[in-house]
């Protein structure tokens, strides 16, 4: 009973520290630009099978995880001058479908680089699982879910001790003064496109081990990002982490103790009953209406 | 003044008409038939929720789980129990109406992007039940759909028909069907716009508070263009089943969804007849790309962009401005 219950709470945990990366990608990019990114799925796709085409060269896993998530944050940059920026008095559909464009330009490209079949990517460290309390942890776990945590702090120091990050927020709560204090807000833009891609990048690589990789791994993964992002309340870092953790969480219960093919129902019926009940998600910032 | 927006109204619908009739002067076979009364279909399906996302401003992106809904409802009821088609499809869409208003009524008090995602969670759902509910869906594989009978007489893609003594092909009269059936929605889409309805919605569009400040029930209009949106994705969900004779759950996909949408916004949100020019380029296009092979993806997603990037108000919009400007510089240089 409790073994099984660990077990499907370690799975939750470890997919929903995934989501949570994802969902600050969205949040960090909704927060900069009201954009809501549907190719960010994409930029965890590009670090997962980058960095496993590059060790399969013969590239040092550290060396081609380090050029992998390089090469997605030249996406993003890429993403947001060529893409976003000359479109910027375009409707939020359109902008939409611009990302929608762009997610499904990113896998044309990688489906001809890489091809359709599933990657497999090696563990970090060991494949000896570990064992608790009758329950089994893939080591690759402990990895997602320290990564995870160090990445979250390392974003919380980055706004609130560095100019650059302050800058961000700064433009995220009213551009127009942001600018006139001086803040380059197109530059911030870009920065929140890269992070985001970092981001992105990163929960991609620490999780292919786990899930596999391919060229349309994207699609999903980031749709359950932009679910948790929801959950949490769209703009908010902390809604992201909370809504990203209890979307993975009651995902694995719903496959464990419901039925495994109802498990994204679930996970759907869900936002729609947060929703319903706080239709700012529940973290979503209290905005008041200018009319 | 309304004599002149009847004609405007009607001009468009002839103009269309004639097209419609024009077409198949230019179509050799039938999968060329094929091909247009598919986008005849899809097209009066998204003129349906322009209403929605052109008119009153509310994003839809899981319109394809009431298209699916209409078409598994049709598959389901003519195929398995042997209801004749037209009580099936019409029975269908009061279902997908209801449905759509029972959802739509929560919903649709969401703004913006929480409205995006409710939707979608909305058509996320529906696709993963006709994709479980093995016994009743055929899950995954799909379902075998009867041809669309009227009292007997079939309209089946692979029949002939002899019509006022003239010998028509299967495909050709499915074509003359699906395009008077668009003819149909067109028309009905634009006098619901030029209703009063309509300016109820277009109030919504521009500004929610103002609107309701000045007395307009906000929250009735928006279901109700909802349901009707949803209720146009339904039937023809179910002329999309009888014309392809097989159905699998992607007729409902999120991908489905996300089609639907774009071609609104690449076509021209708010335009009735720019939405139905993106259901025609978002269906050839494939086509035309296919001899890329395996660069068909990235070409699709590349002009995408492009198109929106540089089109931001969509196909048929900026045609007509540049084409207006044009007009207008003509007339300014003669005078």
């Amino acid at each position: 009973m409790l073994a099984e219950f660990l077990q499907y709470l370690f799975t939750g945990i470890t997919i929903g520290a995934t989501y949570a990366l994802i969902a600050l990608g969205f949040t960090l990019i909704y927060n900069a630009s009201h954009v809501i990114n549907f190719a960010q799925g994409e930029f965890l796709m590009i670090g997962g099978m980058a960095t496993v085409s590059l060790t399969a060269m013969g590239v040092p896993m550290v060396l081609a995880i380090v050029l992998a998530i390089i090469l997605a944050g030249i996406l993003g940059i890429a993403l947001q001058r060529f893409a976003i920026a000359p479109a910027k008095q375009a409707d939020v559909v359109t902008l939409i479908i611009i990302t929608i464009g762009a997610s499904i330009f990113i896998r044309g490209i990688a489906q001809v680089v890489w091809g359709k079949e599933y990657h497999v990517m090696q563990n970090f460290s060991s494949d000896e699982p570990i064992r608790v309390f009758g329950a089994v942890l893939n080591s690759q776990s402990l990895w997602v879910l320290g990564v995870g945590a160090v990445v979250v702090v390392a974003l919380v120091l980055f706004f609130t001790k560095t100019l650059t990050g302050k800058a961000i927020l700064a433009t995220s709560m009213n551009k127009e003064a942001a600018r006139l204090v001086g803040v380059r807000t197109q530059m911030v833009l870009m920065l929140a496109f890269l992070v985001s891609a970092l981001l992105g990048s990163v929960a991609g690589i620490v999780v292919a081990p786990i899930t596999f990789t391919s060229y349309d791994i994207g699609i999903i993964l980031g749709l359950k990002g932009f679910v948790a992002a929801a959950i949490g309340g769209l703009g908010s870092g902390v809604g992201a982490v909370v809504g990203g953790l209890a979307l993975g969480i009651v995902e694995a219960m719903a496959a464990g103790y419901i039925s495994s093919d109802y498990k994204d129902a679930v996970a759907f019926s869900m936002i729609l009953l947060v929703l319903f009940f706080m239709p700012r998600g529940l973290f979503g910032p209290k905005v008041v209406e200018r009319v | 003044m309304l004599n002149r927006f009847m004609q405007s109204r009607l001009r468009g619908l002839v103009f269309l008409a004639l097209i419609l009739v024009i077409i198949p002067a230019f179509l050799s076979n039938s999968f060329q038939y094929g091909m247009v009364t598919q986008i005849a279909i899809l097209a009066a399906t998204v003129v349906g929720l322009n209403l929605l996302v052109g008119f009153a401003g509310q994003i839809s992106l899981g319109h394809a789980g009431f298209f699916g809904l209409g078409a598994y409802f049709t598959g389901i009821a003519t195929g398995t129990y042997g209801w004749p088609s037209v009580p099936a499809l019409l029975v269908g869409a009061i279902m997908v109406g209801i449905i759509a208003w029972v959802v739509g009524r929560p919903i649709l008090r969401l703004k913006g992007h929480y409205l995006s995602m409710a939707t979608l969670a909305v058509g996320f759902i529906i696709a993963i039940i006709l994709n479980n509910e093995r016994a009743l869906t055929g899950g995954p594989d799909g379902m075998p759909v009867p041809a669309f009978e009227v009292f007997g007489w079939e309209l089946s893609s692979f029949a002939r028909y002899s019509l006022f003594g003239l010998e028509i092909e299967g495909f050709e009269a499915w074509y003359i069907f699906a395009s008077v059936i668009l003819l149909v929605a067109v028309w009905f889409a634009l006098n619901l716009i030029e209703s009063p309805i309509g300016r109820a919605l277009r109030s919504v569009h521009g500004s929610e508070v103002a609107a309701s400040v000045v007395g307009v029930n906000t929250a009735k209009y928006k279901s109700l263009v909802f349901v009707i949106s949803a209720i146009y994705a339904s039937l023809m969900g179910s002329l999309y089943a009888h014309f392809l004779g097989f159905i699998t759950p992607a007729v409902a996909s999120f991908e489905f969804s996300i089609l639907f949408i774009t071609m609104v916004v690449l076509g021209g949100m708010g335009s009735t007849f720019g939405v139905i020019l993106g259901a025609a380029v978002l269906t050839l296009l494939p086509q035309v790309l296919a001899d890329f092979q395996e660069l068909e993806t990235v070409m699709f997603g590349l002009i995408l962009m492009l198109t929106m990037i540089f089109m931001p108000k969509g196909l048929l919009p900026t045609l007509t401005a540049i084409v207006s400007k044009r007009m207008r510089k003509k007339a300014g240089g003669e005078a």
